[in-house]
Protein backbone atom coordinates (compact mmCIF):
# COMPACT_ATOMS: atom_id res chain seq x y z
CA UNK A 1 0.00 0.00 0.00
CA UNK A 2 1.23 3.29 -0.78
CA UNK A 3 2.38 5.28 2.40
CA UNK A 4 0.49 9.03 2.54
CA UNK A 5 2.00 11.82 4.91
CA UNK A 6 -0.02 14.53 6.54
CA UNK A 7 1.33 17.86 5.79
CA UNK A 8 -0.04 21.17 6.39
CA UNK A 9 0.85 23.96 4.26
CA UNK A 10 0.36 27.52 3.78
CA UNK A 11 0.09 28.51 0.81
CA UNK A 12 -0.63 32.14 -0.25
CA UNK A 13 -2.29 32.66 3.28
CA UNK A 14 -4.07 30.15 3.46
CA UNK A 15 -3.46 26.41 5.39
CA UNK A 16 -4.34 23.06 3.25
CA UNK A 17 -4.29 19.84 4.80
CA UNK A 18 -3.55 17.22 2.40
CA UNK A 19 -2.19 13.63 2.91
CA UNK A 20 0.38 13.32 0.25
CA UNK A 21 3.34 10.73 -0.94
CA UNK A 22 6.48 11.10 -0.21
CA UNK A 23 7.38 11.89 -3.78
CA UNK A 24 4.88 14.72 -4.58
CA UNK A 25 7.04 17.13 -5.83
CA UNK A 26 5.94 21.13 -4.53
CA UNK A 27 5.02 21.96 -8.10
CA UNK A 28 2.41 19.07 -8.48
CA UNK A 29 1.06 19.64 -4.82
CA UNK A 30 0.69 22.91 -6.02
CA UNK A 31 -0.78 22.32 -9.35
CA UNK A 32 -3.01 19.05 -8.57
CA UNK A 33 -3.50 19.28 -5.06
CA UNK A 34 -4.77 22.81 -5.18
CA UNK A 35 -5.20 23.96 -8.51
CA UNK A 36 -3.51 26.26 -8.49
CA UNK A 37 -2.02 26.56 -12.17
CA UNK A 38 0.12 29.62 -12.14
CA UNK A 39 3.32 27.76 -11.13
CA UNK A 40 4.68 26.39 -14.10
CA UNK A 41 6.68 23.24 -14.48
CA UNK A 42 9.13 22.93 -17.14
CA UNK A 43 12.47 20.90 -17.39
CA UNK A 44 12.06 19.56 -13.33
CA UNK A 45 15.79 19.54 -12.94
CA UNK A 46 16.03 23.22 -11.43
CA UNK A 47 17.42 24.39 -14.84
CA UNK A 48 14.13 26.49 -16.55
CA UNK A 49 13.64 28.59 -12.96
CA UNK A 50 10.00 28.45 -14.50
CA UNK A 51 8.35 26.78 -11.30
CA UNK A 52 9.70 29.24 -8.94
CA UNK A 53 8.09 29.82 -6.11
CA UNK A 54 8.73 32.07 -2.54
CA UNK A 55 9.31 28.89 0.18
CA UNK A 56 9.37 31.02 3.52
CA UNK A 57 10.04 34.09 1.44
CA UNK A 58 13.31 33.09 -0.50
CA UNK A 59 12.50 32.39 -4.44
CA UNK A 60 13.30 28.32 -4.81
CA UNK A 61 12.52 25.76 -7.35
CA UNK A 62 9.44 24.00 -6.44
CA UNK A 63 10.10 20.90 -8.87
CA UNK A 64 13.05 20.30 -6.73
CA UNK A 65 11.14 20.03 -3.09
CA UNK A 66 9.27 17.70 -2.04
CA UNK A 67 5.60 18.67 -0.80
CA UNK A 68 6.37 16.65 2.52
CA UNK A 69 9.08 19.42 3.04
CA UNK A 70 7.14 22.20 2.53
CA UNK A 71 4.73 20.78 5.62
CA UNK A 72 4.79 24.01 8.05
CA UNK A 73 6.12 26.40 5.60
CA UNK A 74 5.06 29.29 4.08
CA UNK A 75 4.70 29.16 0.07
CA UNK A 76 4.06 31.75 -1.97
CA UNK A 77 2.96 31.51 -5.74
CA UNK A 78 2.23 33.93 -8.58
CA UNK A 79 -1.45 33.92 -7.11
CA UNK A 80 -0.69 35.99 -4.50
CA UNK A 81 0.59 38.98 -6.76
CA UNK A 82 -2.30 40.66 -7.99
CA UNK A 83 -5.43 40.40 -10.17
CA UNK A 84 -6.16 41.20 -13.64
CA UNK A 85 -8.26 43.85 -12.50
CA UNK A 86 -5.28 44.82 -10.13
CA UNK A 87 -1.90 43.54 -11.03
CA UNK A 88 0.96 43.89 -9.12
CA UNK A 89 3.56 46.25 -10.11
CA UNK A 90 5.93 43.97 -11.63
CA UNK A 91 3.20 42.49 -13.67
CA UNK A 92 2.02 46.30 -14.72
CA UNK A 93 5.32 46.35 -15.71
CA UNK A 94 6.03 43.64 -17.57
CA UNK A 95 2.57 43.81 -19.35
CA UNK A 96 3.58 48.19 -20.41
CA UNK A 97 6.76 47.05 -21.12
CA UNK A 98 5.90 43.55 -23.33
CA UNK A 99 8.24 41.71 -21.06
CA UNK A 100 6.32 38.48 -21.94
CA UNK A 101 5.25 36.82 -25.07
CA UNK A 102 3.55 33.33 -24.86
CA UNK A 103 3.71 33.71 -20.88
CA UNK A 104 5.22 30.45 -19.86
CA UNK A 105 8.24 31.24 -18.10
CA UNK A 106 6.62 34.58 -17.03
CA UNK A 107 5.50 32.82 -13.15
CA UNK A 108 9.31 32.18 -12.30
CA UNK A 109 10.47 35.47 -13.27
CA UNK A 110 7.56 37.06 -11.32
CA UNK A 111 8.37 34.67 -8.20
CA UNK A 112 12.62 35.35 -8.48
CA UNK A 113 12.62 39.35 -8.82
CA UNK A 114 9.71 40.09 -6.37
CA UNK A 115 11.86 39.41 -3.27
CA UNK A 116 14.79 40.46 -5.34
CA UNK A 117 13.17 43.82 -5.68
CA UNK A 118 12.30 44.11 -1.90
CA UNK A 119 15.59 43.52 -0.73
CA UNK A 120 17.36 45.46 -3.76
CA UNK A 121 15.01 49.00 -4.62
CA UNK A 122 17.65 50.08 -6.77
CA UNK A 123 19.40 47.99 -8.98
CA UNK A 124 21.71 48.11 -11.50
CA UNK A 125 21.02 46.38 -15.11
CA UNK A 126 23.61 43.64 -14.29
CA UNK A 127 22.27 43.09 -10.85
CA UNK A 128 18.68 41.90 -12.43
CA UNK A 129 21.07 40.02 -14.90
CA UNK A 130 22.35 38.17 -12.24
CA UNK A 131 19.22 37.71 -10.17
CA UNK A 132 17.70 36.27 -13.29
CA UNK A 133 20.28 34.17 -14.14
CA UNK A 134 18.34 31.42 -13.50
CA UNK A 135 15.57 31.60 -14.87
CA UNK A 136 15.16 30.84 -18.66
CA UNK A 137 12.82 33.02 -21.53
CA UNK A 138 12.74 31.95 -25.08
CA UNK A 139 10.98 34.59 -26.57
CA UNK A 140 11.96 37.99 -25.37
CA UNK A 141 15.41 38.18 -25.53
CA UNK A 142 15.37 39.19 -21.72
CA UNK A 143 16.27 42.93 -22.97
CA UNK A 144 12.30 43.28 -22.41
CA UNK A 145 12.64 41.95 -18.99
CA UNK A 146 15.40 43.85 -17.30
CA UNK A 147 13.40 47.11 -18.45
CA UNK A 148 10.01 45.70 -16.80
CA UNK A 149 12.41 44.92 -13.82
CA UNK A 150 13.93 48.47 -13.64
CA UNK A 151 10.38 50.39 -14.75
CA UNK A 152 8.75 48.17 -11.59
CA UNK A 153 11.84 49.45 -9.19
CA UNK A 154 10.10 52.36 -9.55
CA UNK A 155 6.44 51.54 -9.65
CA UNK A 156 7.72 49.69 -6.08
CA UNK A 157 9.98 52.64 -4.63
CA UNK A 158 7.66 55.22 -5.25
CA UNK A 159 4.17 53.71 -3.70
CA UNK B 1 9.44 12.68 -15.40
CA UNK B 2 8.96 11.94 -11.44
CA UNK B 3 10.65 9.67 -8.70
CA UNK B 4 9.81 6.12 -8.23
CA UNK B 5 8.16 5.27 -4.88
CA UNK B 6 10.39 5.82 -1.96
CA UNK B 7 10.01 5.57 1.92
CA UNK B 8 10.86 8.95 3.78
CA UNK B 9 11.96 10.04 7.16
CA UNK B 10 12.32 13.69 8.70
CA UNK B 11 14.75 13.25 12.26
CA UNK B 12 14.49 16.52 14.29
CA UNK B 13 18.11 15.80 15.81
CA UNK B 14 21.58 14.18 14.44
CA UNK B 15 20.67 11.26 17.22
CA UNK B 16 17.66 10.67 15.39
CA UNK B 17 19.19 10.36 11.46
CA UNK B 18 22.12 8.32 12.65
CA UNK B 19 19.76 5.45 13.67
CA UNK B 20 17.34 6.29 11.08
CA UNK B 21 20.75 5.72 8.88
CA UNK B 22 22.08 2.77 10.83
CA UNK B 23 18.72 1.21 10.84
CA UNK B 24 18.19 1.59 6.62
CA UNK B 25 21.70 0.75 5.87
CA UNK B 26 22.28 0.85 2.00
CA UNK B 27 18.80 1.40 1.20
CA UNK B 28 19.23 5.28 3.00
CA UNK B 29 20.52 7.88 1.69
CA UNK B 30 20.82 11.42 3.15
CA UNK B 31 18.48 14.13 1.66
CA UNK B 32 20.40 17.06 2.20
CA UNK B 33 19.25 20.29 -0.24
CA UNK B 34 18.58 18.42 -2.57
CA UNK B 35 19.02 20.37 -5.57
CA UNK B 36 21.09 17.67 -7.37
CA UNK B 37 19.87 14.74 -5.64
CA UNK B 38 15.82 15.42 -6.44
CA UNK B 39 17.19 16.60 -10.09
CA UNK B 40 18.56 13.19 -10.20
CA UNK B 41 15.09 11.43 -8.84
CA UNK B 42 13.10 13.31 -11.24
CA UNK B 43 15.11 11.29 -13.89
CA UNK B 44 14.68 8.40 -12.46
CA UNK B 45 18.83 8.33 -12.48
CA UNK B 46 18.96 8.26 -8.40
CA UNK B 47 16.29 5.47 -6.78
CA UNK B 48 17.03 5.44 -3.78
CA UNK B 49 14.90 3.33 -1.46
CA UNK B 50 14.62 5.20 1.53
CA UNK B 51 15.51 9.24 1.81
CA UNK B 52 16.49 10.57 5.39
CA UNK B 53 15.96 14.16 4.88
CA UNK B 54 18.26 16.59 7.47
CA UNK B 55 15.89 19.85 6.71
CA UNK B 56 14.12 19.41 10.27
CA UNK B 57 17.75 19.25 11.79
CA UNK B 58 18.52 22.83 12.99
CA UNK B 59 21.88 21.64 14.57
CA UNK B 60 23.05 20.90 11.65
CA UNK B 61 23.14 24.40 10.13
CA UNK B 62 25.76 27.17 11.73
CA UNK B 63 28.84 28.57 10.80
CA UNK B 64 31.22 29.39 14.13
CA UNK B 65 34.30 30.55 14.15
CA UNK B 66 37.13 27.92 15.48
CA UNK B 67 40.17 28.70 18.15
CA UNK B 68 42.63 28.90 15.52
CA UNK B 69 40.68 31.39 13.39
CA UNK B 70 39.25 29.23 10.96
CA UNK B 71 35.71 28.30 10.80
CA UNK B 72 33.82 25.40 11.30
CA UNK B 73 30.10 25.31 9.13
CA UNK B 74 27.62 22.63 9.39
CA UNK B 75 26.32 20.45 6.67
CA UNK B 76 23.47 21.64 6.30
CA UNK B 77 24.33 25.67 5.93
CA UNK B 78 22.71 26.90 2.53
CA UNK B 79 25.23 28.06 0.00
CA UNK B 80 23.58 31.33 0.22
CA UNK B 81 23.97 31.84 3.72
CA UNK B 82 28.02 31.16 3.08
CA UNK B 83 27.74 32.99 0.27
CA UNK B 84 26.51 36.10 2.14
CA UNK B 85 27.97 35.63 5.64
CA UNK B 86 30.65 38.52 6.51
CA UNK B 87 32.99 36.18 8.82
CA UNK B 88 33.35 33.72 5.45
CA UNK B 89 34.28 36.79 3.29
CA UNK B 90 36.72 37.77 5.38
CA UNK B 91 38.27 34.69 6.26
CA UNK B 92 37.99 32.85 3.20
CA UNK B 93 37.28 35.55 0.11
CA UNK B 94 37.31 32.39 -2.32
CA UNK B 95 34.44 31.06 -1.26
CA UNK B 96 31.99 34.00 -1.97
CA UNK B 97 33.75 34.60 -5.18
CA UNK B 98 33.36 30.77 -6.15
CA UNK B 99 29.74 30.41 -5.04
CA UNK B 100 28.42 33.55 -7.80
CA UNK B 101 29.39 30.63 -10.13
CA UNK B 102 27.34 27.69 -8.14
CA UNK B 103 24.06 27.02 -10.16
CA UNK B 104 21.41 29.94 -9.67
CA UNK B 105 20.16 32.18 -6.69
CA UNK B 106 17.20 29.74 -6.54
CA UNK B 107 19.25 26.43 -6.36
CA UNK B 108 21.79 28.16 -3.67
CA UNK B 109 19.04 29.30 -1.33
CA UNK B 110 18.03 25.52 -0.97
CA UNK B 111 21.39 23.72 -1.41
CA UNK B 112 23.59 22.87 1.14
CA UNK B 113 27.49 23.26 1.54
CA UNK B 114 28.07 19.86 3.24
CA UNK B 115 25.66 18.14 0.74
CA UNK B 116 27.79 19.37 -2.44
CA UNK B 117 30.54 18.29 -1.18
CA UNK B 118 29.44 14.81 0.11
CA UNK B 119 27.33 14.58 -3.46
CA UNK B 120 31.10 14.76 -5.28
CA UNK B 121 29.94 15.97 -9.01
CA UNK B 122 33.45 16.11 -10.73
CA UNK B 123 31.35 19.08 -12.53
CA UNK B 124 30.43 20.95 -9.11
CA UNK B 125 32.81 23.58 -7.47
CA UNK B 126 32.59 22.61 -4.12
CA UNK B 127 33.82 19.39 -3.63
CA UNK B 128 37.25 20.86 -6.07
CA UNK B 129 37.14 23.96 -3.69
CA UNK B 130 37.24 21.62 -0.24
CA UNK B 131 39.90 19.80 -1.81
CA UNK B 132 41.86 23.69 -2.85
CA UNK B 133 40.92 24.50 0.91
CA UNK B 134 42.56 21.08 2.21
CA UNK B 135 38.89 21.30 4.32
CA UNK B 136 38.52 18.77 7.03
CA UNK B 137 35.88 16.76 6.95
CA UNK B 138 33.88 15.18 10.02
CA UNK B 139 31.87 12.49 9.38
CA UNK B 140 29.89 10.78 11.51
CA UNK B 141 27.75 7.13 12.60
CA UNK B 142 25.71 5.99 15.57
CA UNK B 143 28.05 5.83 17.50
CA UNK B 144 31.30 6.32 15.94
CA UNK B 145 32.59 9.49 13.97
CA UNK B 146 35.80 10.11 11.95
CA UNK B 147 37.83 13.01 10.48
CA UNK B 148 38.82 12.93 6.40
CA UNK B 149 40.64 15.54 4.45
CA UNK B 150 38.64 16.42 1.08
CA UNK B 151 41.27 15.20 -1.10
CA UNK B 152 40.61 11.56 0.75
CA UNK B 153 36.90 11.50 0.96
CA UNK B 154 36.10 11.89 -2.90
CA UNK B 155 37.81 8.96 -4.84
CA UNK B 156 35.04 8.92 -7.70
CA UNK B 157 32.67 10.71 -9.85
CA UNK B 158 29.80 10.77 -7.25
CA UNK B 159 31.64 8.73 -4.78
CA UNK B 160 32.57 9.00 -1.49
CA UNK B 161 34.87 6.74 1.38
CA UNK B 162 30.95 7.75 3.19
CA UNK B 163 29.73 5.01 4.22
CA UNK B 164 25.94 4.34 4.36
CA UNK B 165 25.16 4.41 8.22
CA UNK B 166 27.15 7.32 7.76
CA UNK B 167 26.97 11.61 6.76
CA UNK B 168 28.99 14.16 6.54
CA UNK B 169 28.19 16.32 9.80
CA UNK B 170 30.74 19.61 9.98
CA UNK B 171 33.34 20.80 7.29
CA UNK B 172 36.32 22.83 9.13
CA UNK B 173 38.45 25.45 7.17
CA UNK B 174 42.05 26.43 8.55
CA UNK B 175 43.23 30.48 8.79
CA UNK B 176 44.80 31.08 5.66
CA UNK B 177 48.60 32.31 6.79
CA UNK B 178 49.29 35.35 6.03
CA UNK B 179 50.14 36.58 2.97
CA UNK B 180 47.93 34.33 1.75
CA UNK B 181 45.68 35.07 -1.74
CA UNK B 182 43.43 33.01 -3.83
CA UNK B 183 41.36 32.71 -7.12
CA UNK B 184 38.69 31.20 -8.99
CA UNK B 185 38.44 31.00 -12.72
CA UNK B 186 36.12 29.31 -14.26
CA UNK B 187 34.77 28.98 -18.15
CA UNK B 188 30.89 27.66 -18.66
CA UNK B 189 28.54 28.24 -21.80
CA UNK B 190 26.44 30.36 -19.90
CA UNK B 191 25.80 32.20 -16.39
CA UNK B 192 25.66 29.37 -13.46
CA UNK B 193 25.91 26.52 -16.23
CA UNK B 194 28.39 23.66 -15.80
CA UNK B 195 32.14 24.30 -15.87
CA UNK B 196 33.61 23.46 -19.12
CA UNK B 197 36.88 23.83 -16.71
CA UNK B 198 37.63 25.88 -13.96
CA UNK B 199 41.07 26.49 -11.97
CA UNK B 200 41.37 27.42 -7.83
CA UNK B 201 43.87 28.41 -6.58
CA UNK B 202 45.34 29.45 -2.90
CA UNK B 203 48.87 30.34 -2.81
CA UNK B 204 51.00 31.91 0.25
CA UNK B 205 54.33 34.48 -0.46
CA UNK B 206 57.19 34.29 2.09
CA UNK B 207 58.58 37.52 3.60
CA UNK B 208 60.86 37.89 1.00
CA UNK B 209 58.53 37.37 -1.86
CA UNK B 210 59.32 33.81 -2.79
CA UNK B 211 56.49 31.11 -3.28
CA UNK B 212 55.81 29.88 0.60
CA UNK B 213 52.70 27.20 -0.59
CA UNK B 214 50.84 26.61 -3.35
CA UNK B 215 47.48 24.59 -3.86
CA UNK B 216 45.82 24.29 -7.43
CA UNK B 217 42.97 22.57 -8.49
CA UNK B 218 41.63 21.79 -11.74
CA UNK B 219 38.33 21.05 -12.34
CA UNK B 220 35.95 19.16 -14.27
CA UNK B 221 38.72 17.64 -16.54
CA UNK B 222 38.86 14.30 -14.72
CA UNK B 223 36.55 11.85 -12.59
CA UNK B 224 37.72 13.62 -9.19
CA UNK B 225 38.96 17.25 -8.51
CA UNK B 226 42.85 17.08 -9.06
CA UNK B 227 44.80 18.72 -7.04
CA UNK B 228 48.38 19.61 -8.92
CA UNK B 229 51.69 18.25 -7.61
CA UNK B 230 53.45 20.25 -10.91
CA UNK B 231 52.08 23.50 -9.16
CA UNK B 232 54.28 22.85 -6.13
CA UNK B 233 57.25 21.61 -7.69
CA UNK B 234 57.81 24.26 -10.37
CA UNK B 235 56.69 27.53 -7.59
CA UNK B 236 57.66 26.20 -4.00
CA UNK B 237 60.71 28.45 -3.32
CA UNK B 238 60.89 30.49 -6.16
CA UNK B 239 59.74 33.57 -6.93
CA UNK B 240 56.26 33.63 -8.95
CA UNK B 241 57.20 34.91 -12.24
CA UNK B 242 54.39 34.76 -15.29
CA UNK B 243 56.99 32.27 -17.18
CA UNK B 244 56.83 30.05 -13.71
CA UNK B 245 52.68 30.28 -14.24
CA UNK B 246 53.28 29.33 -17.89
CA UNK B 247 55.38 26.70 -17.34
CA UNK B 248 52.90 25.36 -14.41
CA UNK B 249 49.50 26.08 -17.20
CA UNK B 250 51.82 23.64 -19.23
CA UNK B 251 52.60 20.56 -17.51
CA UNK B 252 48.95 20.83 -16.00
CA UNK B 253 47.27 21.03 -19.16
CA UNK B 254 49.91 18.41 -20.64
CA UNK B 255 49.89 15.66 -17.69
CA UNK B 256 48.19 15.87 -15.18
CA UNK B 257 44.37 16.04 -16.49
CA UNK B 258 42.27 13.50 -18.36
CA UNK B 259 39.42 15.47 -20.00
CA UNK B 260 36.50 14.11 -21.53
CA UNK B 261 34.67 15.07 -24.54
CA UNK B 262 30.94 15.74 -23.72
CA UNK B 263 28.05 17.90 -24.93
CA UNK B 264 29.51 20.80 -22.90
CA UNK B 265 32.73 20.56 -24.58
CA UNK B 266 35.55 18.75 -26.58
CA UNK B 267 38.88 17.30 -24.28
CA UNK B 268 40.49 19.41 -26.67
CA UNK B 269 38.74 22.43 -25.80
CA UNK B 270 39.21 21.90 -22.18
CA UNK B 271 43.01 21.18 -22.28
CA UNK B 272 43.34 24.41 -23.85
CA UNK B 273 41.20 26.07 -21.29
CA UNK B 274 43.18 24.90 -18.57
CA UNK B 275 46.55 25.92 -19.70
CA UNK B 276 44.20 29.68 -19.86
CA UNK B 277 42.75 29.31 -17.03
CA UNK B 278 46.03 28.13 -14.63
CA UNK B 279 48.14 31.29 -15.39
CA UNK B 280 45.21 33.27 -14.71
CA UNK B 281 44.72 32.37 -11.58
CA UNK B 282 48.21 31.74 -10.38
CA UNK B 283 48.51 35.52 -11.35
CA UNK B 284 45.83 36.54 -9.85
CA UNK B 285 45.98 34.64 -6.63
CA UNK B 286 49.96 35.65 -6.23
CA UNK B 287 48.92 39.65 -6.84
CA UNK B 288 46.40 38.94 -3.63
CA UNK B 289 49.16 37.47 -2.14
CA UNK B 290 51.37 40.55 -2.17
CA UNK B 291 48.58 43.11 -1.28
CA UNK B 292 47.78 41.14 1.84
CA UNK B 293 45.38 38.63 0.50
Amino acid sequence: MTKLFPVSINVNGQVYERQVEARLLLSDFLRHELGLMGTHVGCEHGICGACTVLFDGEAVRSCLIFSVQASGHEIRTVESLGTPENLHPLQEAFSEKHALQCGFCTPGFLMTLVPFLEQNPHPTDDEVREAIDGNICRCTGYEKIIEAAQEASKKMSSR
Amino acid sequence: MKPVKFDYYAPASVDEALDTLAELGYDGKVLAGGQSLIAAMNFRMARPAALVDLNNVPELSYINPTPEGGLAIGTMTRVYQVEHDPEVAKRFPLLPEVAKFIAHSQIRRRGTFGGAIAHADPAGQLPSIAVTMDANLLIRGKGKERWVKAADLIIGPFMTTIEPDEMLAEVVLSANPPRTGSNYQQVSRQSGGYAQAAVASIVTLDENNLCKAVRLVLMSVGEVPILSQKASQILVGHVPTADAFKAVAEAAATSEIDPATDLHATAKYRRNLIRVLVARSLAEAFGRAKRGG
